[in-house]
């Protein structure tokens, strides 16, 4: 799989206001590759992933997402949302649904599914998820680690080409981030385009093919997990890595 | 340190509350010289203001009676004048062979209610938008008329409880829909929608609305050609949504702040456009949390029906006025309290029906949380 790449940022820049937020980005992710972003606190990870869907806009230079230019063109919007599925750090489950109506809406409204055969679509993910027999509860009857499956698998019953996951497991307690993880190796065994912000580094050391460090707006590294973590180059990822550890 | 070895709990049953009446006023009324004093002065008045209502209201009141001579004695109140005006007082000038109609409206507003007390599974959605939308319709056709072989009742008979429900409930009915568009307006990215929806409502909002009455009462037919044709009480109406959709407005503008932005986030990522989003995650949800604070705006819709009465109308409280001031029942001043305390009571049946209904709600949503 050598062709174009099914994501590429080509010199990517972004401000809020004066604030420059992302500076420079080149970027391209192959199909099937799952990379992991980590950098320290503020430095744009969450505002680099959701610009491929586009929850927020970059003011110069190009993202092309499977071979559609982001633009303001309402269109390109719409079916760039349905190639790529995203997981929040804070779940972001509609509260006055059930885990199943959850499930639904999105491929009864976009994808135009008959109910039916949206709610088959949704049992066999909340299955996958192991958490078909919460299916007919509210969200906020469930714990934050199968708040979070059902996050994912809400996402992946709109059949996306590519996943991004915000810091999918800062929110949960200790005992419940292996049950998340466990959802998104899988995932990522079954040859699924994923970017992922975390600090696990378990994870990425077994999941990643590439780790991405940014600072400051700017990828400063750009390594395999097992090179990145054990001889990061540059001053600031070392810093970095040193306190990741620390705090494990 | 040795190890410390702890003996296991088993599970136990909490203990019982000593409740019953002695221990419960032992504990909350007499349990010092000082509580002891304020209770029995409490229980003193108490005491007094039962047997006076008791004996006022209903001991010495005179029930029945055609004119201010049945109530020559001021100990008691006089419900004759309410038993023998009540067909005013509830229909207003309304042509006494066509009361079915109204009575058809009066039964279709309790089963609307009911709709909203009630819930009915999965179907309750349904119902309640039906009546909703509904409701309104049916009031019109039935109350007016015109059309299908039913009489045309010009509104300007109306009068009374008829008056006061129909102006409070056009001022409900349609100062909700108005209100959301205004809101979706308000907070709508695009700049010229919002600018113009924030200065109508907040024109709506400064303007005292005795003045926004009178302005559409009396001068309309000088602002707006044509607008003399407008029937007054219908202009009465169309002032009572207007002001009020704008507080509506800002009822569900808070509503709306209260959802966290990730719930926009996870719509949008998904694939929902603006209208699905909100339409099937956001207001659901912001228009919940702003029930209470929707309640509380009908209360005062419904109280402040009363000010018609300034531009000449005979609402519920009006009429019962203009009758006392008739020569039937001029006479001492316990007939004028009778009847003011008579209106009182029922103003305050409905909106304390309302409040206890917002109580409802709210308790239901801390549950749900
Ligand atoms: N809507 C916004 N308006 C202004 N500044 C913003 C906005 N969103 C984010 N920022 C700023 O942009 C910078 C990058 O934010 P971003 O959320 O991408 O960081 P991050 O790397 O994901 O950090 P974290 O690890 O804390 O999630 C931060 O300094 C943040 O304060
Ligand atoms: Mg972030």
């Amino acid at each position: 799989m050598s062709e174009t790449p099914i994501i590429s940022f080509n010199t990517v820049n972004k401000w809020y206001g004066d604030f420059h937020v992302l500076r420079n980005i080149d970027l391209q992710v192959k199909k099937g590759e799952r990379i992991v972003i980590c950098g320290p606190s503020g430095s744009g990870k969450s505002t680099l992933i959701r610009c491929i869907n586009r929850l927020e806009e970059h003011q110069q230079g190009t993202i092309i997402v499977d071979d559609i230019e982001l633009t303001d063109d309402v269109k390109n919007i719409d079916s760039i949302r349905l190639e790529v599925g995203m997981v929040f750090q804070s779940f972001n489950l509609f509260p006055h649904m059930t885990v199943l109506e959850n499930l639904i809406i999105g491929q009864h409204l976009v994808r135009r599914l008959p109910k039916r055969d949206a709610e088959e679509v949704a049992m066999t993910y909340l299955e996958r998820v192991k958490i078909a027999d919460q299916a007919i509860k509210y969200p906020g009857q469930l714990s934050g680690g199968q708040q979070q499956r059902v996050a994912i698998a809400r996402s992946l019953c709109m059949k996306p080409k590519i996943m991004l996951f915000d810091e999918v497991t800062s929110a949960l307690d200790p005992e419940m981030v292996k049950e998340v993880l466990d959802v998104m190796v899988d995932l990522a065994q079954e040859g699924m385009t994923m970017l992922v912000v975390t600090h696990e580094m378990g994870f990425a050391r077994t999941v990643a093919d590439r780790v991405i460090f940014m600072d400051e707006g700017q990828i400063i590294e750009e390594n395999t997990p097992d090179a990145f973590f054990d001889n990061p180059t540059s001053e600031r990822a070392q810093n970095f890595i040193g306190q990741v550890l620390h705090h494990l | 340190m040795d190890p410390v070895n702890r003996i296991f709990h088993e599970e136990q049953p909490p203990p019982v509350r000593t409740t019953g009446l002695l221990a419960w006023s032992k504990e909350n009324l007499f349990s010092s010289w000082f509580n002891i004093v304020i209770s029995i002065l409490l229980f003193w008045i108490i005491y007094q203001f039962v047997a006076f209502v008791l004996s006022w209201g209903l001991i010495n009141a005179v029930w029945f009676g055609e004119t201010a001579q049945a109530c020559p004695d001021s100990s008691g109140a006089c419900w004759a004048f309410i038993t023998s005006r009540w067909r005013l007082f509830v229909y207003g000038l309304y042509p006494n062979d066509l009361y079915w109609r109204v009575n058809v409206v009066y039964v279709l507003a309790a089963i609307t209610i009911a709709s909203f007390v009630w819930s009915f599974g999965k179907s309750t959605m349904r119902i309640r938008m039906t009546m909703f939308i509904g409701f309104p319709i049916a009031a019109y056709i039935f109350l007016i008329g015109g059309f299908w072989g039913l009489k045309y009742i010009t509104p300007e008979n109306f009068g009374g409880l008829l008056l006061t429900l129909t102006i409070a409930t056009s001022g409900i009915f349609g100062s909700i829909p108005l209100g959301l568009i205004l809101m979706l307006g308000r907070t709508s990215d695009l700049k010229i929608y919002s600018k113009v929806c924030t200065v109508f409502i907040e024109f709506w909002r400064g303007v005292p609305h005795i003045v926004v009455i009178v302005m559409f009462v009396a001068l309309l037919p000088l602002f707006v050609p044509g607008g003399g044709k407008v029937d007054i009480v219908v202009r009465a109406f169309i002032a009572f949504a207007a002001f009020n959709s704008a507080y509506m407005a800002e009822v569900f503008r808070g509503g709306l702040q209260s959802i966290p932005k990730g719930q926009f986030e996870a719509s949008r990522a998904i694939g929902l456009s603006y209208w699905k989003m909100m339409g099937y995650i956001i207001l659901p949800q912001a228009i919940r949390n702003s029930i209470p604070a929707l309640v509380n705006t009908c209360i005062s819709i419904f109280k402040e029906t009363t000010i018609v009465l300034l531009v000449g109308f005979s609402d519920f409280l009006g009429i019962i006025h203009l009758s006392l001031e008739t020569p039937d029942w001029l006479g001492p001043p316990h007939i004028s309290t009778s009847g003011y305390v008579f209106a009182a009571m029922i103003y305050f049946v409905f909106t304390f029906g309302m409040s206890k209904y917002s109580k409802r709600l709210e308790n239901r949503s801390n549950v749900d949380n």
